[in-house]
């Protein structure tokens, strides 16, 4: 079955002409319609779109002017601008909107003839840890489907695991591609913040969100990178050198490669079978001859509270703009600013609600040096203890989740839903390019392990990644349900 | 530190929210239950430390500046609920 290829494969048989790229795009589209119903994954599939766009990356090839990507059906994450396609950030507030504009992602998809094949569930804004905060409906975890994909990129992650599509598109704010991906047993990767362009993402912490690619190998998701990566002049906070490379990702030697143990990532926080997992792995990469040593970085336990204060406050005046006037449905009521709060408390979920209070509290008057001042602070403090580490370590390696993907409905607390993101947040901190890839299984689901290294290392820790990939093996990594 | 229910109905508000009585209640504990955690960054000492308030810093990002076609009328009103001869209806502000 075509569906069951990694991306370079597809790359492969499109270019040698085994295939046509409106085969493979049926292919998923016709897994979709017989499928989707029991995962959740997508929110809009617009087919004669996908095959229009096929049958353009047909010409590309036939021309000999096709990409690695050219043909790939790329499923994108449904906060990320689509022209002529509803994108709808799986909320009531955005249920009819359809972007007049791609992002430059999307842009840089069809200009290499890559085919969207659908828009991807989440948690409404990009705001949870399991996906079940969609206005729509939750996405369910092919491993186990009673369980939680994880989020908030849970649809992305779940159209790669159920081969709904080849390779997708997420955003990661404080570990929304890295934790699905552990938990659905996936390579995501979230690069150094301003190498892929932010613009046409819908935005929730803009200093910290940044779009990455999940696959099933890291190979696809290297060859993703490539694509969606550069310099945008519509992004401010692009880098100049930004595109990433896929040249010399299988060049990598485990032989003396200097890997740090963060202490703090593997305490009794992380869910015993997760860590023996992690051992084990790190034993196998031992004698492959990778050195490993324990460092401490203690500012690694105020991560979450500190993502908690800016990410929030953030998200408070980036949803500001959705007050019934552009975008989106307007509720009347009795004055102006009563018609914005029946509109905004209507058609926001509760976690979003919850966020936005959070963020404007901290912001405001008499708490913003108590709070946010203070919060970004103890960034600075986070990224400086990394970066120290880094002048010793190629990379950092913990796992990705404290434990295996868990039961929908399973965790009610809030702040427990919040803590998931302990290992990931650090990285969104500083910056820092960051992957997780599946090291094996616990309880029969999958452990992530997650490889963090300094700004602009990507195609240096891609190369690390698939190095530990070879080390692993690939054949533990699709859900027995297929 | 705790929020009271009056102040969340404040925040509320700043934030143009309207929201229930069960939901500010809600809040407030959810509220109550972040604050906690945020005393964790309270005693640390970060006298003298620089904010952070970027990823990746960037000093003087300028923009050539260059004309080029930006969206039409047509398409920035397109996903508004109220428009009228080209332009934003805006809930009134100003009686008559």
């Amino acid at each position: 079955m075509l569906t069951t290829h990694t991306a370079a494969e597809l790359a492969a048989k499109l270019h040698s002409k085994e295939v046509s790229a409106r085969e493979v795009t049926q292919a998923f589209l016709d897994r979709i319609e017989a499928h989707d119903g029991e995962y959740g994954a997508f929110l809009t599939v617009d087919a004669d779109r996908a095959l229009a766009q096929a049958d353009a990356a047909q010409e590309l090839l036939d021309a000999g002017t096709a990409t690695s990507m050219t043909g790939i059906p790329v499923a994108v994450k449904d906060n990320i601008s689509t022209n002529g396609m509803r994108t709808t950030c799986a909320s009531k507030i955005l249920e009819n909107y359809v972007p007049p504009f791609d992002a430059t992602v999307v842009e840089q998809m069809n200009a290499v003839g890559a085919v969207t094949i659908g828009k991807t569930n989440l948690d409404e804004f990009a705001m949870g840890t399991t996906n079940e905060n969609s206005a729509f409906k939750p996405v369910r975890n092919p491993w186990d489907t009673d369980r939680v994909p994880g989020g908030s990129s849970g649809g992305s992650a779940v159209a790669v695991s159920a081969e709904l599509a080849a390779v997708s598109l997420g955003s990661d704010t404080g570990g929304s591609i890295r934790f699905p991906a552990s938990l659905c047993g996936l390579v995501g990767f979230k690069p150094t913040y301003g190498r892929v362009s932010r613009y046409g993402l819908i935005a929730f912490g803009s200093s910290l969100d940044q779009i990455g690619p999940f696959g099933r190998s890291v190979e696809d998701v290297a060859m993703t990178s490539e694509m969606i990566s550069g310099y945008d002049a519509m992004d401010s906070t692009s880098l100049v050198d930004a595109k990433i490379s896929t040249k010399g990702l299988k060049d990598g030697s485990l032989k003396g490669l200097k890997v740090g143990l963060p202490t703090q990532l593997f305490t009794d926080t992380i869910d015993s079978g997760v860590r023996e997992v992690l051992e084990l792995a790190i034993d196998n990469l031992k004698r492959e001859g990778v050195e490993f040593k324990e460092v401490d970085l203690p500012s690694i336990n105020y991560g979450v509270t500190t993502y908690y204060l800016i990410a929030p406050a953030e998200a408070s005046s980036n949803l500001a703009r959705f007050d019934g006037v552009r975008f989106g449905p307007r509720l009347e009521s009795d004055g102006h600013i009563e018609s914005f709060m029946k509109t905004r408390g209507e058609l926001f979920g509760p976690e979003v609600k919850l966020r936005i209070m959070v963020g404007t509290y901290a912001l405001s008057a008499g708490y913003y040096d108590a709070y946010y001042h203070r919060a970004q602070q103890v960034r600075g403090l986070m990224a400086s203890e990394f970066e120290k580490a880094y002048q010793e370590f190629d990379v950092l390696v913990s796992p990705a989740s404290p434990s295996v993907a868990f039961p929908l409905g399973g965790i009610k607390d809030q702040m427990a839903l919040k803590l998931l993101d302990f290992c990931t947040i650090p990285a969104n901190m500083g910056g820092f390019p960051s992957i997780s890839i599946p090291c094996g299984l616990s309880e029969d689901l999958p452990v992530g392990m997650l490889l963090t290294g300094p700004v602009m290392s990507d195609e240096r820790l891609l190369q690390i990644s698939y190095a530990f990939e070879q080390a692993f093996g690939r054949d533990y990594r699709r859900p027995p349900i297929l | 530190m705790s929020i009271s229910l009056d102040e969340v109905r404040h925040v509320a508000k700043l934030a143009r929210l309207e929201l229930s009585e069960a939901e500010m209640m809600t809040f407030q504990g959810q509220l109550n239950a972040l604050l906690g955690h945020f005393e964790d960054i309270q005693g640390l000492n970060v006298e003298g430390l620089p904010a952070k308030p970027h990823a990746v810093a960037l000093k003087n990002v300028l923009a050539d500046d260059i004309a080029r076609v930006g969206l039409t009328r047509e398409a920035a009103l397109k996903n508004s609920a109220e428009t009228k001869a080209g332009l934003f209806i805006v809930p009134t502000i100003i009686e008559e």
